[in-house]
């Protein structure tokens, strides 16, 4: 029977979080083609390939080599590729994280096959049986469905959070194939020289509930601390549309968007955002989006639930302090 | 010795287009070109044209060539890169490369960097604002087997070596690969300079060479798809915002907080 793969990350000592996104990507289309669903992991060990078959694996290809270097993508597209060569899936999937936008296309391009980046959605076309890929195109301002033609692996990478990871239920069987990989030096060309951590203090914006968005209408930087005192009273955290962080008011890890990060909050509260694709592509997810912006005709009150037309020097404040006293009550 | 540097930039539609005047031809699966807003030099490819000139000016002597691939080149908008400072430029246009998908172009991009010989450094923006594929550099490493190196935000040239910083959630990632390596870049490699009048002058006075896809040995076959566009739509929004007015724009801003309370979203 053939194959989908999944590209399953390692974040830390455990699983990364789209490992268990990716298998319920690949579980959908299984659902439609019969095929079984097999996890890649790179790197890793047992006790992580029963965690991925706990989360709905098939079959688990468990790939160690000494030339692996986290964070480099020619091991792990190496590795993927002669897994590949060796299992002829139909599909591969990974994410849209840094090693999985790299390994992904890679693969494609090395076998000749096709490939679709920052996926939202993936499904069977009735027809021909071949993937079709949802993704948003020219900065999210049109949406495409990409059918690929008749040449495997069908390369697929998601968006995070795309899909929802199924619960774990240790009950569930799977086969584990220890994999020999034998890497060759010439399949690693570059190397990690180091990893520098830029602390920032507060909760991640990736992880935050609430978020507050800083946008080119607050004119300058100093709004800022008026920003996070919002985002301290919800425990949440500031993040901001590109020309902030171009205008170089705040640093680029606070971006949000298409080529930002990827937020999906409970809340997102934006000020002075006028909501460009580009910005939305980022955050589009979240579960209500507020908006408080002078132009009421600015695209993001197309995108908000709620919001306030007005100058944010005199909304903010105010919604500020009422905010306050309501969770303190 | 001196340095190739080759960098691929690609004409889009200008991405500020506001949304009033982006449409889209769903029958036809096409995106239209908007009335009156001319095309530009897709902004990654900018950054990149930027990088060269940088790893130009420290390593003294080197050699900027611009590739282009498309139709319809507006000449004023190509010649950006060459009015910023590179030395020439080479556009590839041809109708049987019209509809190309991202392993065709990707095709076409590298039998052109082979075609024109030796190369250390291939530059390319992280992705194209049109179909944001941010695949077709790392498409053109595995056909030339280059050593490949993405979204970069700083590039330091060493002997026979590059360096690369890139952005991760929380902080950065340090790579080094051996020469000849394509390299893409993110915007956080710094604005792209603003031609001088010199630059202008000296741009207007080079005139790009135009390759088809006979020069560079390729046919209609060899870059047939393997990607087709089966659907093409504007998304509609399903969300409807209640704007909350109160008497000033303090007042809206107390009564937005109690509408958000009230919904129990705060
Ligand atoms: C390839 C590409 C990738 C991109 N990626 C991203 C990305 O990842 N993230 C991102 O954010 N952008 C991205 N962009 C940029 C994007 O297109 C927009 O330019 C950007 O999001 C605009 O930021 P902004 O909303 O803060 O600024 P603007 O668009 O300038 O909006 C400012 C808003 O503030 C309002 N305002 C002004 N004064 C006041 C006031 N006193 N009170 C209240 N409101 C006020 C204005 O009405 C306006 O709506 C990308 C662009 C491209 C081409
Ligand atoms: N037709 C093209 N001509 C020149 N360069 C291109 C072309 N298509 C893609 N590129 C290069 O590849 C980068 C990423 O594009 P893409 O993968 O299409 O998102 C661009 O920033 C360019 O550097």
């Amino acid at each position: 029977m053939s194959e989908i793969i999944i590209f399953a990350e390692i974040d830390g000592d455990g699983l990364h979080s789209t490992a268990g996104e990716l298998i319920s990507a690949g579980k959908k289309l299984a659902a439609d083609t019969g095929n079984v669903v097999s996890a890649a992991l790179i790197g890793g060990n047992q006790d992580l390939a029963s965690q991925l078959i706990s989360l709905g694996a098939d079959k688990v290809y468990l790939a160690n080599d000494d030339a692996i270097q986290k964070g480099v993508a020619d091991a792990y597209l190496a590795a993927l590729h002669k897994i590949c060569i060796n299992a002829e899936p139909t599909v591969v999937i990974t994410s849209k994280t840094p090693i999985g936008r790299a390994v992904g296309p890679r693969l494609a391009y090395r076998l000749g096959s096709g490939i679709a980046q920052d996926c939202m959605d993936v499904s069977v076309d009735g027809d021909s049986g071949r993937v079709t890929a949802t993704r948003p195109v020219y900065g999210g301002n049109a949406m495409a469905k990409f059918t690929f033609a008749d040449k495997d692996p069908q390369v697929v990478i998601m968006r995070l959070k795309a899909f929802e990871a199924l619960e774990p239920d240790s009950s569930r069987s799977g086969e584990v194939i220890e994999f020999e990989l034998s890497l060759d030096d010439s399949d690693i060309k570059s190397k990690l020289v180091e990893t520098v951590k830029e602390e920032s203090e507060g909760v991640r914006l990736e992880d935050a509930a609430v978020i507050v968005g800083m946008g080119r209408g607050l004119g300058g930087p100093a709004p800022f601390s008026q920003l996070e005192e919002l985002a301290k009273i919800f425990n949440g955290a500031v993040g901001a549309s590109r020309a902030v962080c171009d205008a170089g008011w705040l640093d680029h890890s606070y971006q949000i968007g298409l080529t930002g990060k990827t937020v999906t909050p409970d809340v997102y509260i934006t000020v002075g955002i006028s909501g460009a694709s580009q910005h939305m592509a980022g955050c589009s997810s979240s579960k209500n989006i507020v908006a408080i912006n002078k132009d009421g005709d600015a695209n993001i009150f197309k995108e908000a639930s709620f919001g306030v037309v007005g100058d944010w020097e005199k909304v903010l404040p105010a919604f500020t302090e009422t905010a306050r006293e309501l969770l303190e009550s | 010795m001196s340095l190739n540097i080759i960098v691929c930039a690609k004409q889009v539609m200008d991405p500020e287009t506001p949304l009033s005047a982006f449409h889209v031809d769903e029958a036809a699966k096409r995106v239209l070109p908007a009335q009156g807003i001319p095309p530009v030099v897709n902004g990654f490819c900018e950054n990149a044209v930027e990088a060269a000139l940088k790893i130009k000016e420290a390593a003294g002597d080197a050699t900027i060539t611009i590739i282009s691939l498309g139709n319809n080149f507006v000449m004023d908008v190509m010649k950006k890169p060459l009015s910023m400072g590179a030395d020439q430029m080479i556009l590839i246009q041809d109708p049987a490369a019209e509809n190309l998908d991202a392993l065709g172009t990707a095709t076409v991009l590298s039998k052109a960097i082979e075609k024109i010989g030796t190369v250390d450094i291939v530059i390319c923006g992280q992705q194209a604002s049109d179909w944001d594929n941010a695949h077709v550099p790392l498409g053109i490493s595995e056909m030339l087997g280059m050593a490949c190196l993405s979204e970069a935000r700083s590039i330091d040239l060493g002997d026979g070596t590059v360096t690369v910083a890139s952005s991760r959630s929380d902080g950065y990632d340090v790579f080094e690969a051996p020469l000849p390596c394509l390299i893409t870049v993110s915007n956080e490699i710094g604005e792209p300079r603003y031609p001088t009048l010199r630059g202008i002058m000296q741009a207007s006075r080079k005139s790009p060479e135009t390759w088809t896809l006979n020069d560079l040995d390729l046919s209609e076959s060899d870059v047939s798809p393997v990607l087709t566009l089966s659907e093409l739509f504007i998304p509609a929004s399903n969300r409807q915002c209640e704007i909350i007015e109160g008497e000033d724009d303090a007042d809206s801003g107390r009564l937005l907080a109690l509408k958000l309370r009230e919904e129990k979203i705060i």
